[in-house]
């Protein structure tokens, strides 16, 4: 069998690259970075532990950042607000101006054919200080080109100020909400999607309080010259784990999260990921974002093709570009997300079909290696969301 | 008996005029978790470097290779309910198939134990 090659290639080091290593994780190039596949435990162990503990993730790797009006001196701060968020809503579909202080939205990036540059997260800071300005936080993979594409949208208004040589981890699992007060007692108040900078010992610190796992949790970002020891002291909670990229990939599966490059991409229209509840009734309404055209008409139709979950009849695995077949042989759809659920004990996928198959129920065959897998349409999560709901 | 090893992390073990093929521990745990593995159906005959089990952990499939030319007596059907024996025994209880050895010359190619384990130190 072959194996992954060991890593030879300059890789860009996180601020907790060399501390994963010392930990004796398996290390893998992932974006370019030098990140931790798994643990000592192993991947399902990992994944069981963030679903009953609480898990900590690098996730440096991605882009955090501002984007700022490069002059507010005459708008109240509420008019700074409603300023930035029209700079940014015709390419991404959500209701940024509606923002509520604190408030995180999940959102598209979209090109001119309404297809999904990249998804992220948008949110609207609290202190009237920070008016004008939106934490958003991109995928690596593309992060300098959605910079880019932010920088050349607000040219002479706004501009990007990217925050990713500092360290941000999530901290993932139902016992999150305690751990947290390690770095900041406060931050377990947080509402689930809302955010705040908080002081701490180790500096200001940003916390969120959302997740890639399905389960309650914080992404926290932490400035590169103080993280170390914060982390240290995080990991030093017995119910902490050190969880690789392996499990957080399992976990948003089993929680029926895109990832993009897989689930998303650029011909995928935010309504056939079955995204329309991230673009908001006003939004509609308005029509005034990027091909605006294909995406209502998607609403009001039914686009062509939509993202499904796949609920398996047999144990064997599919993968990433497994074809689906209805029952006379003809190809309707393709896996782009396949593995194993180590909570739902078996194997799982995400799959894009003919809507005319995307019913929930419809029986359909996986080619798997040559041979039909039999396997039915389902819907998503494939575990429960465990989100804080006070 | 003897046992030879291929670069690929296989291991065949001769025993009269059939074998037993599997992965080595050290492929194993580089492997992780083994979630699901595919071993092939009597009677079918595979060439030297064709596939002659699929391993799947959580996040990938890899195929395992024939070390030699043969024709499967009998796959494990033990592993179909119970997948992590390839980590837990992946020399021994985790083996893929029983075959019939072709060729036998083909063995004298592959590594003895000492040649295999100098080679994983040289990785």
């Amino acid at each position: 069998m072959r194996l992954r090659g060991e890593m030879s290639q300059e890789l860009l080091q996180t601020p907790l690259s060399g501390l994963w290593a010392e930990m004796g994780a398996r290390m893998v190039e992932f974006a370019g970075y030098n990140m931790p596949v798994q643990f000592k435990d192993g991947v399902i162990k990992e994944h069981i532990w963030t679903r009953e503990n609480a898990g900590l993730f690098d996730v440096s790797h991605m882009g955090p950042s501002n984007y700022e009006l490069l002059d507010k001196s005459n708008l109240t701060p509420d008019e700074a607000h409603i300023k930035i968020a029209k700079v940014l809503e015709p390419i991404l579909p959500c209701d940024i101006q509606g923002l509520k202080r604190g408030q995180i939205r999940y959102t598209t990036l979209l090109n001119d054919d309404g297809g999904i540059i990249d998804d992220l997260m948008v949110a609207r800071p609290v202190s009237d200080f920070d008016q004008g300005g939106l934490y958003i936080v991109v995928n690596a993979g593309g992060k300098n080109d959605d910079w880019r594409i932010f920088d050349e949208i607000g040219a002479g208004i706004a501009k990007t100020i990217r925050l990713d040589e500092n360290a941000l981890v999530a901290l993932q699992g139902p016992k999150a909400k305690e751990a947290i007060k390690i770095i900041a007692p406060e931050a377990a108040n947080l509402g689930f999607m809302n955010f705040d900078k908080f002081t701490t010992k180790w500096g200001e610190v940003t916390i969120s309080r959302s997740g890639y796992t399905g389960e309650d949790g914080f992404e926290i970002l932490l400035g590169k010259d103080f993280c170390l020891e914060a982390i240290n002291e995080l990991l030093a909670n017995e119910d902490v784990k050190a969880i690789g990229l392996g499990a957080r990939d399992s976990l948003r599966l089993e929680a029926g999260l895109c990832l993009y490059g897989h689930d998303l991409d650029n011909s995928i229209s935010p309504i056939e990921a079955d995204l329309k509840w991230t673009i908001q009734k006003c939004r509609r309404e308005r029509a005034d974002f990027k091909a605006s055209e294909r995406i209502l008409a998607e609403l009001a139709n039914g686009p062509s093709r939509k993202r499904v979950g796949i609920e398996f009849l047999d144990k064997a695995p599919a993968r990433e570009g497994v074809e689906i077949q209805d029952q006379d042989g003809n190809k309707i759809g393709i896996i782009t997300s396949g593995g194993f659920g180590p909570s739902l004990g078996g194997p799982l996928a995400m799959a894009y079909v003919d809507s005319k198959f995307a019913e929930i129920g419809t029986p359909v065959n996986l080619m798997v290696r040559g041979v039909a897998r039999p396997a039915k349409i389902c819907g998503m999560p494939f575990v429960p969301h465990n989100y804080y709901r006070p | 008996m003897s046992v030879k090893f291929t670069k690929d992390h296989e291991w065949i073990k001769t025993d009269g005029e059939t074998a037993k093929v599997g992965i080595t521990q050290y492929a194993a745990d580089q492997l992780g978790d083994v979630v699901y593995v595919e071993v092939p159906e009597a009677g079918k005959t595979i060439a030297k470097g064709d596939a002659i089990a699929v391993v799947e952990s959580v996040k990938a499939a890899s195929d395992v290779y024939a070390p030699i030319d043969c024709e499967v007596v009998e796959g494990n059907a033990e592993l179909s309910g119970a997948p992590e024996t390839v980590n837990s025994s992946a020399e021994a209880d985790g083996w893929f198939a029983i075959v019939k050895v072709s060729n036998p010359s083909q063995l004298d190619e592959l590594m003895d134990e000492a040649a295999y384990k100098a080679y994983l130190e040289s990785l």
